[in-house]
């Protein structure tokens, strides 16, 4: 198996469980995620899927492991911008893993660690680079959110 | 944020940083292999950038891997650049790019 193509770790003064809701909760995700939402009823071999403000699929993929508030797996395959793009691949892996640090869950100044893994990409891959862009800006977002209530707005090209 | 800062201070920091963008995922020896350094500075200056959380590191078997974690510099930006600027900013900083691109490749013409 290949190296993960992307490693990145947030620190969230939040609980394990509010963020486990944050990522699989469409209210949630529409408030960090470009305004997209997110859809899954998040059992192992379920669908999952994103849309865009307007209804259009973002990307969509299968669940591969399920531990709340701890493990999220899931496929990703952006069949959309590949269509753009003319070209076909096959998905990629999407991984969050939720550590607590410090005091725990209760104390009002829990920290939590998420760290998301994108690997399996196919050699030479066209959704690397276009991802790479993504996760990042989606992060910070989502920390804003957890520890603010505030979104962050931003908006991408596709 | 005041590691964040302390971190990209250095240039040697950001050279690493850059490298890592080239190619995700080195390994210390990968990370030396271009540097005039020893082996002890350069883990010195990725203990810097790992407290910084700008780098992350994974066990790949007996590999230890370094991945360039752009997350903090994107809530530094976050924290200065309202919405409404995002994009002028973007715009301003691709005229930059490609200005500076055109420019470089002239003396090799």
């Amino acid at each position: 198996m290949n190296k993960p193509e992307f490693v990145y770790v947030s620190y969230i003064a939040t609980t394990p469980e509010k963020l486990w809701e944050a990522l699989i909760s469409p209210e949630f995700t529409r408030r960090y995620w470009a305004g997209r939402t997110i859809q899954s009823d998040w059992k192992v071999g379920s669908p999952v899927k994103l849309l865009k403000a307007d209804g259009g699929l973002d990307w969509r993929g299968e669940i591969l492991q399920s531990d709340p508030p701890r493990l999220l797996s899931y496929t990703f395959d952006p069949q959309g911008f590949l269509k753009s793009e003319g070209i076909s691949e096959p998905p990629s892996r999407v991984t969050f893993e939720i550590s607590q640090l410090g005091p725990e869950p209760t104390s009002k100044r829990s920290v939590v660690r998420l760290q998301v893994t994108h690997d399996n990409f196919e050699p030479d891959s066209a959704v690397a680079p276009a991802v790479s862009q993504g996760w990042p800006a989606i992060l910070s977002s989502l920390k804003t959110l957890l520890e603010s209530g505030r979104s962050l707005e931003f908006e991408w090209k596709c | 944020m005041d590691e964040v800062f302390k971190a990209l201070a250095d240039p040697t920091r950001r050279e690493l940083l850059d490298r890592l963008r080239a190619e995700n995922g080195q390994t210390l020896g990968q990370l030396c292999q271009q540097l005039d350094m020893s082996r002890q500075a350069v883990t010195k200056h990725l203990a810097v950038l790992e407290a910084a959380n700008l780098v992350v590191t994974l066990w790949r078997g007996r590999d230890k891997l370094h991945y360039l974690n752009p997350t903090p510099i994107n809530e530094i930006a976050e924290r200065w650049i309202s919405k409404y600027e995002h994009r002028r900013l973007q715009a301003l900083s691709d005229i930059k790019q490609g200005l500076e691109k055109k420019r470089k490749k002239r003396p090799h013409e």
